[in-house]
């Protein structure tokens, strides 16, 4: 049994085999690119979606009339698969790095957007009379209350969405791309290396893990404790 | 006192299946007067019914009524977050037409914004302020009116239901407003709490003699304890009931004979016979 787990089968590498491959990798710096390429792309799909979701979805959220016409379609967009992108990417933005950018920007963009339309258009009524009786300006209004008051509910859509984001890179690596954890795992595919396969889908678990933990300490922050703290 | 400071002439006031103005409105006072932007089809119901009333400067006003009678609906109609179905409101001589920065309203509860602390709340009516440390100062000065000193930096989570009003009371008066409106304030506080605040509100009069003050109440004591004049709405829709001036010098002994004899009246206004 031990020797069954240590040597593996035909078809499964065992722990040795597992482990040399992680040092091999790890020794000629292929899985620290491959994890910075991976990271990157998340990390940029990951902000132009926020940096486009968020506003829309604030704005959105606070003109109900608007939201009751763009809602069908966001929901007809919204339940296809990501990967049903990839034709569209490949057609779209040819090779290299930017369809894998647009298949993360699409799986994060409606996680994003769906929490901030929903956070905005939750905010208490009495803060804007406050904020009337405060005469506030239009921008004062944005920066006082909607957006401190959205934020810790955005933050869990992001914590959602870098989640989505990070599950996709996979699949956006497998197409065009030459680098990266999803391409290692095709290319170790694709070379019968399963040990290869196997090492890159623990560091991606890994990197996963500590994504997830890196929003979750944001949750501490000044700015949003006051939603996490209220009875 | 020549002109009355706000009057109401023939104030009514309709719902229509509760709907009520700025819900889903980015900034509401864009479309203030546009109150039901769905068309609902239902009876309206009337919350107001015909309410005329005089109020001069420096007037501590109590509306007493039942719950659900419409006191806040007035206090909001005077605030101008919400305008009247018919009928005209004017403060000095002027139509209301929307909120204020001079007619403060304090919420019942919750109206300090959460995300920010106790003196940031208070520097938001401090803004014409341009120093950042003259502003700190000054809230600090607001807050040592209302008898609440070092939590300034707290977070309103951190307060106490009682500390959470007096700062909301504190921001209020940093507008150095000519009118407060204040829609039942101390409602759910604890008995003690609200009798402390209850001092403190009459030494903010004393304090601001010029201030006019609405003050929504179901609490009869509270009533007769803090108001020069007291209005008792009826039940819906509301009509003012009785309407009068109570004038017995601070600090009232609520067991004085004047003010239990007035207290008996209300009571039977509001239709309970057996108290007292």
């Amino acid at each position: 049994m031990l020797s069954l787990l240590l040597n593996g089968t035909e078809n499964m590498p065992g722990l040795t085999q597992i482990g040399k491959a992680c040092i091999e990798l790890s020794g000629n710096g292929v899985l620290l690119r491959y994890s910075v390429a991976s990271l990157f792309r998340v990390t940029v799909g990951f902000y132009i979606a926020a940096l486009l979701a968020i506003p829309l979805g604030l704005f959105l959220g606070r003109r109900r009339i608007i939201n009751r016409w763009v809602n069908p379609f966001i929901q007809f967009l919204r339940p296809i698969s990501p990967l049903a992108w990839i034709p569209f990417a490949m057609i779209w933005f040819g090779i290299g790095d930017r369809p894998a950018l647009f298949i993360i920007f699409v799986a994060s963009f409606f996680p994003i957007l769906l929490s901030a339309i929903s956070a905005a258009a939750m905010i208490p009524p009495m803060y804007f009379q406050v904020a009337a009786n405060l005469q506030f300006k239009v921008w004062e209004s944005i920066r006082y209350v909607i957006i401190p008051a959205t934020a810790p509910s955005i933050l869990l859509g992001l914590r959602v969405a870098l989640g989505v984001a990070w599950m996709v890179v996979v699949a956006a690596e497998m197409i065009a791309v030459k680098s990266g954890l999803g391409y290692l795992i095709v290319d170790g595919r694709n070379a019968l290396r399963i040990d290869y396969v196997i090492v890159a889908v623990m560091t991606i678990g890994v990197i996963g893990l500590l994504l997830d933990h890196t929003m979750t300490r944001m949750e501490r922050l000044e700015s949003v404790r006051w939603r996490f703290e209220q009875s | 006192m020549n002109s009355p400071k706000i009057c109401l002439d023939q104030v009514w006031v309709e719902h229509t299946n509760g709907k009520t103005n700025g819900h889903f409105n980015l900034f509401p006072w864009w479309k203030r007067n546009g109150c039901g932007n769905g068309k609902s089809h239902s009876t309206p119901k009337v919350v107001l019914h015909d309410i005329n009333l005089e109020i001069n400067a420096g007037e501590f006003v109590c509306i007493l009524g039942h719950s659900g009678c419409g006191k806040s609906t007035l206090l909001r109609v005077i605030a101008g977050f919400q305008p009247p179905t018919a009928g005209k409101v004017w403060i000095d001589g002027q139509r209301v037409n929307g909120p204020r920065p001079k007619h403060v309203f304090v919420f019942q509860q919750g109206g300090l914004f959460p995300w920010l602390t106790i003196a940031e709340n208070i520097a938001l009516s401090l803004r014409s302020i341009r120093d950042p440390g003259e502003r700190y100062n000054k809230a600090q000065e607001y807050l040592s009116m209302v008898a609440l000193e070092g939590v300034e930096n707290d977070y309103p989570h951190m307060l106490s239901g009682g500390m959470r009003q007096r700062a909301e009371i504190a921001r209020a008066l940093a507008a150095e407003p000519d009118i407060l409106l204040m829609d039942e304030p101390f409602s759910g506080l604890d008995y003690l709490t609200r009798l402390h605040l209850r001092e403190e509100m009459v030494n903010l009069h004393v304090m601001f003699p010029d201030m006019t003050i609405l003050f929504v109440t179901h609490d009869i004591d509270e009533a007769l304890q803090l108001a020069n004049r007291l209005i008792v709405l009826s039940e819906p829709p509301a009509k003012v009931k009785c309407c009068r001036p109570i004038q017995v010098e601070h600090p009232r002994v609520l067991t004085c004979s004047e003010l239990g004899k007035m207290r008996s009246q209300i009571y039977h206004h509001l239709g309970v016979h057996t108290a007292l």
